[in-house]
């Protein structure tokens, strides 16, 4: 029987979780969304909705469409804000049994430092993950996540102010070389990397000649973008000596594994669980499973063992 | 309210509604009842038959029609891809249902009741005629455009007073809205309590109407989900200044976990006319939640 606990090493305190199965932010709501449909406490991790200093209302509706194999989302980061999620929302989660990972989204990097100073200070916090698919409003809008040394730059002021929280960085993969930025943020500071954001895409109805989303563009996931992700977290794992989660199209124990063929340390799943939403607890289950079947016995045994 | 489940539910049939030739687009769809402890007319539920693939990813919100001793019902019209393969369906298939989710109806037995349906949006008063302790203070104006056949009026028309308005050309829509109106002032004038489920052009009018008339009108809405479980935030709607919670009002609001009903005077339809966007909506590159 394996042990399915997974530590991210790294970092003042690395992040133990209970397995590599973890929440993606913005698909499992704050967790608490969740709890009639499983026990919250045998996930891996959550990693909750997208926080702001300030509440944001998102954009216009509509803000999600389905694609072949996956879905378009410009939900626009709507959420209560830090101080409500941090006052209201963390209490009622199991944050002993669980890790709790609080996703930080914010428009420059000193709003970023003041985010990671708020939620550092809180005990139910396990880590930090950095959103920096966002444009840099005092920077002309540009895109944290495109370029390297706008994304070290929000990684430090992450940082600096995280305590002894580990600090992920989320990547995007709307670049030309997501190792070259994974080596950035790795140099920057960052405790562990997680890949991949969304895919920026669109849809559009020859009927109505309207685009499927108000924001016209929007971040494409689910099965559809597996392969993509599979190629960054490769591209990455093999690219920096930090741990590295692997997000994008997981649907099934078999996916999880592939994350860990190709050097993941642990995996998030977002699109699949609007699937249905008991969906992760049992791809827990059914990860136990198949390491059984396979004769898996330890983590460290199976990740990044891809024969190339 | 009660605590939602996810369940795999057999379908027991799938019954076609009053088409003559053609291809069938109304449908019963007969679902073994689940272990609920209880529901309440207005509440719906997401549905997922287990042999879809992955090409669909997201399940499908329907009100809930009925519930009885042996089954779950759930009427449906083919409008796009999903309603679609959902006609496909057969005796025996299995169908991931997660509900019963969302807030109800208000159910005030004395209190006279008028319902407005549109079109498919008859569905979740059936239920409602069929619970309501006191029927006989119950009244449906049901306006559709498809033949009276194609839905299940007849099911309220039996147990409620009940009038049908076919819409076949724009001179009967505006005899329907006229219609509509008087209905409101009738039932303002008797304090009475206006319930309207159908598409967003005629749910507008009835707010519209009922913030007019000063009548006390709940609204269910129509919208795209992709979870049902508050997650997503894919079908939110915009609150207005009279939303009960403070942090909210003039914000935005889930559909399933908000609603799917709401009182006439805390939404609006109109993003234009809620408060102007504040700092914190700061412009959002597209590839994020």
């Amino acid at each position: 029987m394996i042990d399915m606990h997974v530590t991210l090493p790294g970092g003042l305190h690395p992040l133990t979780l209970n397995n590599p199965v973890m929440t993606a932010s913005g698909t499992f709501g704050y967790g608490v969304e969740f709890t009639p449909y499983g026990d919250l406490t045998r996930l891996g991790g959550i990693v909750v909705k997208g926080l702001s200093l300030a509440p944001r209302r998102g954009n216009p509706m509509p803000r999600v469409a389905e694609t072949p194999c996956g879905m378009l989302n410009a939900v626009g980061l709507q959420n209560d804000g830090v101080e409500y999620f941090v006052r209201t929302t963390l209490p009622k989660l199991p944050w002993r049994e669980v890790p709790i990972v609080a996703n930080l989204y914010a428009c420059d990097p000193g709003e970023f430092g003041e985010l990671a100073a708020v939620l550092a200070a809180e005990e139910g916090v396990a880590a930090l993950e950095v959103n920096i698919s966002c444009p840099n409003v005092k920077e002309g809008g540009v895109i944290f996540g495109q370029d390297p040394r706008q994304a070290a730059k929000v990684t430090e002021a992450v940082k600096m102010r995280a305590g002894s929280k580990p600090v992920i960085v989320k990547l995007s993969p709307n670049v030309t070389d997501i190792a070259h930025m994974a080596r950035a943020v790795e140099d920057a500071g960052a405790d562990v990397l997680s890949c991949i954001n969304t895919l920026t895409g669109m849809g559009v109805d020859i009927n109505t000649r309207k685009p499927l989303l108000a924001n016209v563009v929007g971040g494409l996931s689910g099965p559809a973008i597996k392969p993509v992700a599979l190629r960054c977290v490769w591209q990455v794992a093999k690219a920096v000596s930090i741990p590295v989660i692997g997000i994008g199209g997981i649907t099934s124990a078999e996916d999880v594994l592939e994350f860990l063929l190709v050097g993941a340390h642990a995996v998030q799943v977002g699109t699949a669980n609007f699937i249905r939403p008991d969906f992760v607890f049992r791809l827990v289950d059914e990860l136990a499973a198949l390491c059984e079947r396979m004769g898996i016995e330890q983590w460290d045994d199976f990740r990044g063992t891809l024969k190339v | 309210m009660n605590t939602p489940a996810c369940t795999d539910l057999t379908v027991l049939d799938l019954v076609p509604f009053g088409q003559t030739g053609g291809e069938a687009r109304f449908f019963a769809l007969r679902l073994e009842r689940p272990q609920w402890a209880d529901w309440k007319p207005g509440q719906f539920v997401m549905l997922r038959p287990a042999g879809w693939a992955l090409d669909m990813l997201w399940a499908r919100p329907f009100s809930i029609c009925r519930i009885s001793a042996r089954d779950l019902v759930i009427f449906f019209q083919v409008v796009g891809r999903g309603t679609a393969r959902l006609a496909q369906l057969r005796t025996g298939d299995v169908v991931h249902v997660w509900g019963p989710l969302g807030n109800a109806f208000a159910m005030e037995p004395d209190t006279p009741t008028l319902m407005l349906a549109g079109g498919i949006g008859i569905a979740p008063f059936i239920g409602y005629a069929h619970t309501h302790p006191k029927p006989w203070n119950l009244w449906m104006d049901f306006g559709h455009r498809m033949p009276l056949g194609c839905y299940p009026f007849e099911s309220i028309n039996e147990k409620i007073m009940a009038d049908s308005h076919h819409e076949e050309g724009p001179e009967d829509l505006s005899r329907f809205i006229e219609t509509m109106g008087r209905r409101m002032r009738e039932f303002r004038d008797q304090n009475g309590l206006v319930l309207a489920c159908g598409p967003t052009p005629f749910l507008r009018t009835v707010r519209s109407f009922a913030l007019e008339y000063g009548v006390r009108t709940q609204l269910s809405l129509e919208t795209r989900m992709a979870c049902g479980v508050g997650a997503c935030l894919g079908c939110v709607c915009r609150t207005t200044e009279q939303w009960p919670d403070p942090a909210r009002a003039g914000g935005n609001v889930q559909t399933c976990t908000q609603g799917p009903v709401f009182w006439a005077e805390q939404i609006t339809f109109d993003d234009e006319t809620a408060a102007p966007p504040t700092a914190a909506d700061a412009p959002v590159q597209a590839c994020e939640r």
